[in-house]
């Protein structure tokens, strides 16, 4: 099964490596990595996209902890909670595709965020089912690059992730 | 007032009660080299190669139970200690690398002797520095003591660019430490200690199982205390020997791939195993689907990835053994059961599986048996402090079956990596921090190759370690492995062509000795242990001497080979 993972980190030189690493070494799964710094410059977050069954994700939950720099770990997959990843798009614009395109964008609350002649850049938000839609929806006319972010996370309510 | 880099490592060392170094000098050590010219309260043992180093302090760490020091130089210097620094990880020594590296405007362009060791040891260290600038080298070796010696101990590595140690700073030592992101759990969860002891009072076959973590967090006390308790039989792992008496009758000896007849007849029939310190090794388990099949399982490990990692624990208890034991002793007291007598007819049930199978081998008139030589030392050693390490086989295995442990930190052997080479310098760290204790390397013809030149080290400073070499000309393990696995082709495991180990001794300054029958075997003991420098002793044994009992890999435990 998928789950997300938040990680609250020190915000050394290395870190990324020592958590990499980690999966690496232990034959973990990583989908996808998102980091950034937090409100706090001395701490980093980290959204790691793994799969396992409920073994392997103990495992991993636990060796995080374990590392000297990890000052926390949530499993957000226990509970309810948002998630978002975010695309840029460049698609191909000719003249007769220029209206399709906007409007495909305008389903999916998306937004073009530069303009050729030959092209369009789009962002899109959201999870990943939606950017995959999105995805599929606008490869017919001709996707020249792409661009995806990792996973962030969030649990739902009044709980937040504190070191 | 300022100092030079150099200067605050070293009073740093000071301040943290270092003692000894084990190091090897180079280019971007040479500052540091040269305030430790002189420096009287630092003893420092010039190795004679940078892994021999890394044994060495492992072997100081575990014979002492304080964090070895080394001291090597950047690049090949650093890259030699990854074996030792592997071996130390694996089996939780606490101990402290110090590399040099090139200064830090070169870091990164393939300079010479750079070698980017913080990123080639990350998978085998507790914790990595790499300081770059003076003035945060004291935090650093504050913050790397108390990594290496806290929670589930490690080694601990410090990279330190030359122009690090050449600047200069000011220097206060900081009082105390504290580590947001690392905080280790030392007590026990009071309400699982109760249902540990519950489950004791319920139980008929209960079977304590102790590994590594009993020595680590100094538990050996506590346990006997225990045992004396509740009479409950005790198995032990390679990593637990010594955490329990050898010699006392509720001893059964080690479990797992080389273990007793009745220890792992104990494993496979318990309904309660109580696992302290320990992880559930491969070489323990055997078949994992068919390990402890009826036990309820205590797990109780500082670590918490240890717990449920390789078999799920009942009832897990994350805290230092040490004080979890004593917990336990206390509820123990309250509870109304007659723990003395209650597990009478599982002991004699073991009883019986140990008369009907003991470790056993045929010592005849002529050909040594390499059992036997294990068993001398034992007896002609007896009542004094002696230290054992091992190198990685065949002696390695029939050291932990005949030779009994009485203390903790009297035996030194790798037992998570397997490391050959690994017994000479540990003994040699041994030696260095208990100069009054017999120290033994019981070895192989095989492995005392690996890291022979620390023979000079011994020889150097007057440290008189005695080498028994259990020569069969044979890497022994692995050919036993061939004649039982693989139609007796043994590949390249033949080692007849060796150096006259007696001749090298001498060649070394040290004595060499020699025997190659069974009368001469007391002989050459007694000379080695009045030795008073260093002795290595040439025991010609009898070439196909396996070790027995055998689990085959993959098998349960309880289908042994015996004989």
């Amino acid at each position: 099964m998928r789950h997300t993972i938040s990680i609250l980190v020190e915000n050394h030189f290395g870190v990324l490596s020592r958590i990499s690493g980690l999966f690496s070494g232990r034959g973990f799964n990583i989908d996808s990595l998102s980091v950034a710094e937090t409100i706090d410059a001395g701490i980093s977050r980290m959204t790691i996209v793994t799969r396992g069954n409920d073994q392997v994700i103990e495992q991993i939950t636990k060796q995080l902890n374990k590392l000297v720099d990890v000052i926390k770990v949530v499993d957000h997959t226990e509970g309810e909670f948002v998630s978002r990843e975010l695309a840029l798009i460049k698609v191909n614009a000719e003249e007769k595709n220029r209206d399709e395109i906007l409007r495909i964008t305008d389903i999916f609350r998306g937004k073009v965020v530069d303009v050729s002649p030959q092209t369009y850049t789009i962002e899109v938000t959201g999870t990943q089912d939606k950017i995959e839609g999105f995805i599929n929806m606008i490869r017919p006319l001709g996707i020249k690059e792409i661009a995806r972010t990792g996973r962030v996370a969030m649990s739902r309510g009044m709980k937040s992730l504190k070191n | 007032m300022k100092m030079s880099g150099s200067k605050i490592l070293i009073e740093s060392l000071r301040k943290e009660g270092v003692d000894t170094i084990f190091g090897y000098p180079g280019g971007a050590l040479i500052p540091i080299y040269d305030v430790l010219y002189g420096e009287e309260s630092i003893r420092h043992i010039l190795v004679r190669h940078e892994q021999g180093a890394v044994h060495a302090a492992d072997g100081y760490a575990r014979s002492t139970g304080k964090a070895g020091v080394c001291l090597v130089t950047s690049g090949p210097g650093a890259t030699n200690t990854v074996t030792g620094i592997a071996t130390a990880y694996m089996d939780s020594i606490p101990m402290i690398i110090i590399t040099g590296q090139v200064n830090t405007n070169m870091i990164g362009n393939d300079a010479f002797q750079e070698a980017d060791i913080v990123g080639i040891t990350r998978p085998c260290t507790k914790y990595s520095y790499l300081v770059k600038r003076t003035e945060d080298i004291a935090q650093t070796v504050k913050e790397a003591f108390y990594i290496a010696t806290t929670g589930k101990p490690g080694p601990v590595l410090i990279d330190i660019p030359k122009d690090v140690t050449t600047g200069t700073a000011k220097f206060s030592y900081p009082e105390s430490v504290s580590i947001r992101s690392y905080n280790p759990t030392y007590k026990g969860h009071v309400g699982q200690v109760k249902k540990a002891v519950d489950a004791m009072a319920k139980a008929t076959k209960p079977l304590i199982f102790i590994g590594g973590g009993i020595i680590a967090s100094d538990a050996a006390g506590q346990l006997k205390k225990f045992t004396d308790q509740v009479n409950i039989p005790v198995v032990s792992s390679l990593m637990g020997l010594g955490g329990f008496p050898g010699d006392n009758e509720l001893f059964l000896g080690m479990c797992g791939m080389h273990g007793t007849y009745h220890a792992n007849m104990a494993m496979t029939h318990t309904d309660l195993l109580i696992a302290i310190g320990v992880r559930f090794d491969d070489r323990v388990t055997g078949n994992i689907s068919k390990f402890a099949p009826n036990a309820k399982i205590i797990h109780i490990d500082i670590d918490p990835t240890s717990i449920s990692k390789n078999v799920p624990a009942d009832i897990p208890i994350v805290g230092d053994a040490s004080d979890i034991i004593k917990n336990m002793n206390e509820v123990l007291k309250k509870v109304d059961c007659n723990w003395k007598g209650m597990y009478k007819k599982w002991l004699e049930e073991i009883g019986d599986w140990k008369r009907s199978n003991p470790l056993h081998y045929k010592q005849g008139k002529t050909t040594i048996k390499p059992q036997y030589v294990i068993e001398q030392i034992y007896e002609m050693t007896k009542g004094k402090s002696v230290i054992v390490a091992t190198e990685v086989g065949q002696n390695q295995m029939w050291t932990a079956q005949f030779f009994p442990f009485l203390e903790p930190r009297t035996f030194l052997t790798s037992g998570g990596l397997g490391t050959m080479g690994y017994g000479l310098p540990a003994a040699i760290g041994a030696q260095v921090a208990f100069p009054n204790k017999l120290v033994f390397d019981i070895a192989g013809d095989g492995s005392i190759q690996m890291n022979i030149q620390e023979l000079a080290t011994a020889v150097q400073h007057k440290l008189p370690v005695k080498v028994i070499i259990l020569n069969n000309g044979y890497l022994g393990m692995v050919r036993q492995w061939q004649e039982f696995f693989f139609d007796k082709r043994y590949s390249h495991t033949d080692m007849q062509a060796q150096p006259d180990f007696v001749k090298l001794a001498e060649a070394y300054g040290a004595l060499g000795l020699r025997a190659t029958k069974v009368s001469e075997v007391n002989d050459v003991l007694k000379k080695a242990i009045e030795a008073t420098i260093p002795v290595v002793v040439d025991v010609r044994v009898d070439r196909e001497e396996n070790v027995y009992p055998m689990v085959p890999a993959g098998g349960a435990i309880n289908e042994m080979l015996l004989a």
